[in-house]
């Protein structure tokens, strides 16, 4: 018998409204149903009615935590388009933030996976290694989130001197609490048969749904907007790009792990960078923005965000898009969640480090026959009604 | 005035009143416990206590598809059977006189009873988690009995009886239980389903707050999920006293035993909360294995231990 169990659209497992329905035969799941859309917020739309310079305040506010993100991949947008290339001590704060929100974002992860193992003990240990990082995020840009430092034409504000050697300093303790972390997931043997094997989504099927960072880098499918295109200081500093074989749960969060000792050494090269600099520039006046358009991409911590901006020579952008990774990562779940048991799939959803809010785009309506009809009130209240009607009949509820 | 006596014994103490209060104190020593390994600072003393109480004031929801007798009836059922287990132990253990033969198999069903109250419970909710909770609750159920019945056999086979007060004086003339080969295996197969008895972490599957969100208790609202808590909380303490009467002398207290019968349940507890603060939740098919699997073998190597004499 196939039964239904709703995940959501509130669920102590999804940190923001989102509605997923498994169809299970026992334990099993068979099917999954993915329905986003409960907190559309227009963001597009308002950015088109924002100046230049107010936008990345707004696209900041996409998503709580890839708040470095977004405007990133903004300003280059709007740089491609005005064709200039940002002063070099800017691009290296450009840089040293948003790896360490990536830093931040992937500890977030690690502790909300082991909340949903059940595993309260990770979650608060993880969160508590995160917590230095705000406090140097507060440090560099003035806030724990939403760091305000983007501004088309280099970052608002320079990096202080006197915090280097705190920056290294926690750098290194972060380094040895990341590794112990790493470690004691590497060998815990629950975690093993709780994640291995699990939600495996290989290298043809992330081909297929267009899977993102570190989801698709789990599944040997090697991408990353960071080396594939790179920006800025991206240039000029060495990385290596996390790959992993098998795509299961378990890589993806080894992928995580691995990528934060990435970060670190990145943000040690831009320090060596910056304090080889005597002083210097952090920002172009950028005076007007002629008619055109301009692509940014850039590797948020879920994957390749990317913003489209086209300008008709006024103060505002006419049209702005935003794809964030997670709209393509979420879609995944439909593969990758049947076949596992319930007991799974909230691990697997989870697995992909969902932000829903920042993918919710615009609410669709399907007019299947072409022809239109006015709802008024009743209607709706009655479809309502019936729908909740119909929803108890499937669940065997009088 | 026997029939009062045995009400006092049933409603105060070591009854319902008692065992509350001691279960709610080891709830608040686990929730403390647990603070501490993850950094934070964790309740004060009164906290479960103060919970109980605001949970009595609060409105009691009945969900519209619910059986609502079986649903109503179940915590106060399983209630009764909790404050019965503990009854029935804690006269043995002050007052071995008052056993009598096959007390422990009936204790041994007696504490099955709360587990399939939260079945029932679940399933009459009409909440689909919910019955996905006491299915769960079920293969629990299955899975963890076989390898504590074989564990307590083994007790009962050394002292060769099946009353309480025999198991005691044979530990008080021949050493604990634990003291033996057989029963230090037949303690750690019995630590591990009192971890799955207690619904506690890796075993907590039933409840799974992030998968099931409350499982079997998920509609429980009020002063119903008041009681089921009380009875969650009741089980923290029965389970391990009866662990503690099988294979580790059971209390006494008379002088310095006082202090040591104290510091025996504290120490199993203490082996709880830490299992529970260090292990990710299983699976339920990989909990099935393990306990079907590690644990019988172990359960029956410790019960041919006993009864080739080690």
């Amino acid at each position: 018998m196939v039964k239904k169990i709703p995940i959501g659209p509130f669920h102590p497992i999804l940190e923001e409204p989102e509605f997923f329905e498994l169809h299970v035969d026992g334990e099993r799941v068979v099917d999954i149903d993915i329905t986003i859309g409960w907190s559309h917020r227009g963001i597009e739309l308002l950015s088109e009615h924002k100046t230049w310079d107010q936008v990345p305040f707004l696209v900041e506010r996409v998503c709580g935590i890839c708040s470095a993100s977004h405007p990133y991949a903004y300003v280059k947008a709007v740089e491609d388009l005005l064709q200039i290339e940002v002063p070099e001590r800017a691009q290296y704060i450009r840089v040293i933030v948003a790896e360490l929100e990536r830093l931040h974002s992937h500890l977030l992860w690690t502790g909300l996976a082991g909340h949903f193992l059940g595993y309260n003990t990770v979650f608060m240990w993880a969160w508590k290694y995160r917590e230095p990082l705000l406090d140097i995020l507060e440090a560099v840009t003035g806030n724990r989130n939403h760091y305000a430092t983007w501004r088309i034409g280099g970052v608002r504000r320079d990096l202080p001197e006197e915090e280097i050697p705190n920056i290294r300093e926690m750098l290194d303790e972060l380094e040895k609490k990341n590794d112990l972390l790493t470690k004691a997931i590497i060998d815990d043997p629950v975690i093993h048969a709780r994640t291995k094997g699990v939600g495996v989504l290989n290298q043809t099927k992330c081909r297929e749904y267009g899977a993102l960072g570190p989801t698709a880098r789990a599944g040997n499918y090697n991408i990353d907007a960071r080396r594939d295109h790179p920006i800025d200081a991206y240039r000029n500093v060495e990385f290596d790009v996390i790959v992993c074989e098998n795509g299961d749960v378990y890589d993806k969060a080894v992928v995580r792990q691995l990528e934060n000792f990435e970060a670190i050494r990145i943000i040690r090269q831009c320090l060596d960078a910056i304090e080889a600099m005597d002083g210097g520039d952090i920002l172009l006046e950028i005076e007007e923005v002629p008619p055109g358009e301009g692509l940014g991409v850039y590797e948020a911590p879920r994957g390749e965000v990317f913003h489209y901006v086209r300008s008709d020579g006024k103060n505002m952008p006419m049209r702005h898009k935003i794809r964030a990774p997670s709209f393509n990562n979420i879609l995944t779940n439909e593969y990758t969640v049947p076949g596992y048991s319930v007991a799974d799939a909230g691990l697997i959803t989870a697995a992909v480090d969902p932000c829903y809010s920042c993918t919710e785009r615009v609410g669709v309506v399907n007019a299947r026959s072409g022809e239109r009809k006015v709802l008024n009130e009743e209607d709706l209240i009655r479809m309502s009604r019936e729908k909740t009607e119909r929803i108890r009949r499937e669940l065997g509820i009088r | 005035m026997e029939l009062l006596g045995y009400i006092f014994d049933y409603v105060v103490f070591p009854g319902f009143l008692f065992t509350a209060i001691v279960g709610l104190l080891t709830t608040w020593v686990d929730r403390k416990v647990s603070a501490r390994v993850q950094w934070r600072v964790g309740p004060p003393w009164y906290q479960p206590f103060v919970d109980t109480v605001k949970l009595m004031g609060k409105e009691t929801i009945i969900p519209a598809g619910a059986a609502r007798t079986g649903f109503l009836a179940m915590p106060v059922i399983g209630l009764a059977a909790a404050t019965l287990a503990s009854t029935i132990l804690w006269k043995v253990n002050l007052n071995p006189g008052s056993s009598f033969l096959g007390d422990s198999i009936v204790v041994l069903y007696i504490m099955t009873i709360p587990a399939i109250t939260l079945i029932i419970g679940g399933s009459a909710s009409g909440n689909p988690l919910g019955i996905l909770g006491a299915s769960r609750e079920m293969k629990m159920l299955f899975a963890y009995e076989l390898p504590l019945v074989i564990v307590v056999l083994t007790s009962v086979y050394k002292a060769g009886s099946f009353s309480f007060a025999e198991i005691l004086a044979y530990q008080e003339a021949n050493g604990i239980m634990l003291g033996s080969f057989s029963g230090v295996i037949a303690f750690i197969v019995a630590i591990m389903c009192a971890q799955a008895k207690c619904a506690l972490l890796p075993f907590d599957i039933p409840e799974a707050e992030t998968e099931l969100a409350g499982g079997s208790h998920i509609e429980y609202s009020g002063t119903p999920y008041a009681v089921v808590r009380l009875i969650m909380a009741s089980m923290y303490f029965i389970v391990p006293v009866f662990i503690i009467t099988l294979f580790w002398g059971g209390f006494n207290f008379s002088g310095w035993s006082i202090l040591t019968s104290i510091l025996k349940y504290v120490a199993i507890i203490v082996i709880m909360v830490l299992i529970r603060n260090t292990n990710p939740r299983v699976r339920i098919d990989q909990m099935v294995r393990f306990f079907w699997g590690p644990m019988l073998v172990l359960s029956i190597i410790a019960m041919i231990l006993a009864v080739v004499g080690y």
